[in-house]
């Protein structure tokens, strides 16, 4: 039965995937990556690793093909459609089999192993990060890997506690709403609501110690005043704007190699409000763009990195009674662990469609095969499509 | 503690009519999985505050689990049986605390990857009880109506898609006394069929009047309780220790009088109003999320025959250069914003009331308020067509609940 079972969860998954791929080739003019015999980009570009960059995006939290890349869905993802697709390889199918909560599959994404932790906890991965992959055997200092996160609960992800890996050896990790609300301090009221977070728990914000040495890095590290920050952010709309307005600094202040982003406006689905969801998926459409626009400009990133766009997982199906459809993602069913992801830049074929199915923790290796780093301890597999 | 050991004793801190039951079918209980057993009572210890057909359904569920033999019970219950719990789940109070080891077993499950092992036990479960289950022949046909859109003059876009390949799409409909026809038509409905907690009108702003046959909630008229929730809420973040699914423990252990309910109201209707915001994600801050919420609900506890839902604009989130500009402002409403929500919530809609019985009979029509057009779902309705006739809403909704 538990084979049945398997089997109609997989064939559900390869509907959803071929789905998006025939929508694809159809929309976006793209080719089936099967059809493809020559070898891998990557193989020639041993010479380049040194100045390899590559930028990795959670398109989250969470969303479904409906609203994106299914036919249905294609009105809200006008950027991704129509000016990333063509220059990417798309993967249809990649599952995510691990618990659905945003920091512990962010950090099963950054550990290459479904991490167990408890998503509401401050607890480090259980398992060396990328980062710490990166750093220790590439030698390279802190300033060179970094997260932008958006809640104070990430605030742990750049680095395990792993003997031989563990604290001071991964990214640094900064926290554009967390650097808001210091910026703001005894400011209005309003911002509390903002500052909320995450979208699950709407009322609840993890406090978190210290805070002048935050703020100090937004002048030392960003060359950015308290002053101007709090200017620049009366400008956007949303903390996702604000994660890429500090990204965007990095890249031009710091230039890190390895640089992940994860976007967060879409979990205001869990409000309910449909229409907010569409908004926010609307919202990290454009900003994906625009990213990539950055790093096509900037002179450290252009034409030396690699972009990576995915889901951290999907969202409930409209028709699992467990759930109540787009809102949660609590059922563990097909829509809510199927997903996508879009790679483009150095080194990838452009236009191609792989239906192959990978997991989410296939990331970590393939990413360390790029850059010339064996993360050990992941459990995920070398995307051969794409290394 | 282990179902083994249930006793009479066991349930003394249930209300009267869940011990009653419970003690009545406590052998029944002790042969049940700890990996089930607790889902089970979580819907017992509530019995008091259930609507008649939950009752009945409990009823019958224990009914059933007491006539199931060695080998039936080992065929219903080997799945739970295969899935294993630590030991402080083993010793949680989860006699008492059902709905908290549901959810501290929910977690445990996921980390230890027993999820999709524990839904395919809960859904072959769920199929055996329904083949027990005898179709019991309701006298009216089913009827869901959905009102979308209130407070918006001119909407561009196309409505209803997703719903319009099953049914009819009407563009042409008059909106002249249409929504007072349709409490008119709910209100003969509860008339013909008085069956307690069968008809329903739920409205995201305010109530219009109706007869004392409908059961009817709003956000507005229940806006003190949610204000004394998220102060309660808000109060409860501040505690040093506290954090998400400590917040859920204490919100699950609210009770009607805590958040300033009335003694006076029927103590079924209260606790279902507690539950629609304690257990909602969304109901307490924007009156879409609250209706389309309480209508999966009132469909899926209730299985109400009648459903009116209305929805009202809700109050339009600020961006964050608004928060940051300061300056409190008076609630605005997005009308737009709104429709949006509304029409994917008649969608839900129309889902949760086809996952009752008899749903091939039942009817389902959404109109956008104070404007012509509608769509109208049933068995006398053509699929993916559209009607540019003129009609009355009336006449509409008599065509689909006949």
């Amino acid at each position: 039965m538990n084979e049945d079972r398997s089997t109609v969860r997989r064939e559900t998954a390869s509907l959803v995937s071929r789905s998006r791929r025939e929508f694809l080739r159809d929309a976006a003019g793209l080719v089936a990556g099967g059809a493809l015999v020559q070898g891998s980009p990557f193989i020639r570009a041993e010479t380049v690793r040194k100045k390899r960059k590559v930028v990795v995006v959670t398109f989250g939290g969470g969303a479904r093909d409906q609203e994106t890349f299914a036919p249905e869905g294609q009105e809200n993802i006008p950027h991704m459609l129509g000016e990333m697709a063509p220059q990417s390889s798309f993967f249809t199918h990649v599952t995510n089999q691990g618990i659905l909560g945003h920091y512990v599959a962010t950090a099963s994404l950054a550990t290459g192993v479904y991490e167990t932790l408890n998503n509401f906890a401050s607890v480090a991965p259980e398992h060396p990060t990328i980062f710490e992959y990166f750093r220790k055997e590439l030698r390279r200092p802190s300033s060179d890997a970094w997260v932008v996160a958006p809640s104070n609960g990430f605030h742990r992800i750049g680095e395990s506690e792993v003997r031989g890996f563990g604290p001071g050896q991964g990214a640094r990790v900064i926290l554009p709403k967390r650097l808001l609300g210091l910026a703001n301090s005894g400011g209005t009221a309003d911002l509390e609501h903002l500052l909320h977070d995450n979208y699950e728990t709407p009322l609840y914000t993890p406090a978190l110690a210290g805070g002048e040495i935050e703020l100090q890095q937004l002048e030392a590290i960003l060359k950015l005043s308290v002053g101007d920050f709090s200017s620049h952010a009366r400008t956007l709309s949303s903390p996702d704007e604000l994660s890429l307005y500090i990204a965007k600094r990095l890249m031009r202040e710091e230039a890190p190699s390895l640089l992940w982003i994860t976007m967060h406006d879409i979990d205001v689905a869990h409000s309910g409000a449909y229409s907010l969801y569409i908004e926010g998926i609307r919202r990290t459409d454009r900003l994906c763009a625009e990213l990539w626009k950055t790093i096509e400009t900037e002179p450290e990133y252009a034409g030396n990195t690699t972009m990576f766009v995915l889901p951290d997982f999907g969202r409930d199906s409209d028709f699992d009674a467990g759930g109540n459809g787009f809102q949660h993602h609590r059922t563990g069913d097909a829509a809510s662990r199927t997903t996508w992801m879009m790679v483009l830049g150095a080194g990838t074929r452009r236009g191609v469609v792989y239906d192959t199915p990978i997991q989410s923790i296939d990331l970590v290796p393939s990413i360390g095969a790029m850059m010339g780093f064996s993360p050990s301890q992941s459990s995920g597999k070398l995307i051969r499509d794409l290394v | 503690m282990l179902p083994g050991d249930l006793k009479a004793e066991s349930f003394a801190g249930y209300p009267p009519q869940a011990r009653a039951i419970a003690v009545e079918h406590v052998e029944a209980l002790r042969r049940l999985p700890i990996a089930f057993a607790p889902s089970l009572l979580r819907e017992l210890i509530d019995y008091d505050y259930k609507f008649p057909i939950e009752r009945s359904t409990i009823e019958k569920e224990l009914r059933a689990l007491n006539a199931l033999s060695d080998a039936q019970r080992h065929e219903w219950f080997g799945g739970f049986e295969s899935i294993s719990l630590s030991p402080s789940l083993e010793n949680f109070n989860w006699v008492n605390l059902p709905a908290q080891f549901v959810e501290q077993e929910a977690a445990y499950l996921w980390s230890t990857h027993q999820l999709d092992a524990f839904r395919k036990a809960a859904k072959d479960y769920g199929d055996r009880l329904n083949q027990l289950a005898k179709p019991e022949s309701r006298k009216q046909r089913r009827l869901g109506i959905a009102v979308v859109g209130g407070g918006v003059a001119t909407y561009k876009e196309p409505l209803f898609r997703i719903l319009r390949k099953h049914g009819t799409y009407f563009t042409n409909v008059s909106t002249k006394d249409a929504f007072k026809s349709i409490v008119d038509l709910v209100e003969r409905r509860a008339e013909a069929d008085p069956i307690p907690y069968a008809h329903w009108y739920v409205d995201g702003g305010r109530l219009h009047p109706h007869s004392e046959h409908i059961t009817s909630v709003s956000y507005e008229a229940l806006a003190p309780v949610r204000d004394s929730l998220l102060k309660r809420m808000q109060s409860e973040i501040n505690r040093p220790g506290m954090g998400p699914e400590e917040l859920r423990t204490v919100l699950a252990r609210l009770n009607p009088a805590d958040l300033g309910i009335g003694a006076d109201l029927d103590p079924v209707l209260s606790r279902f109003q507690l539950k629609l915001f304690s257990e909602g994600s969304g109901t307490q801050i924007y009156s879409t999320t609250f209706a389309q919420w309480a209508t999966r609900e009132v469909l899926r506890r209730a299985q109400a025959n009648t459903l009116l839902v209305r929805y009202a604009p809700r109050q339009r989130q600020r961006p964050m250069n608004e928060l940051l500009a300061g300056g409190r402002s008076e609630a605005e409403l997005d009308p737009v914003g709104s429709l949006v929500d509304a029409e994917m919530g008649a969608y839900y809609h129309w889902i949760n009331q086809q996952r009752l019985p008899e749903s091939d009979r039942s009817g389902f029509v959404a109109w956008f308020e104070g404007h012509g057009e509608a769509i109208a779902i049933g068995p006398t309705m053509p699929r993916g067509t559209e009607s540019n006739s003129a009609i009355g809403l009336q006449e509409l909704l008599s065509l689909d609940s006949a």
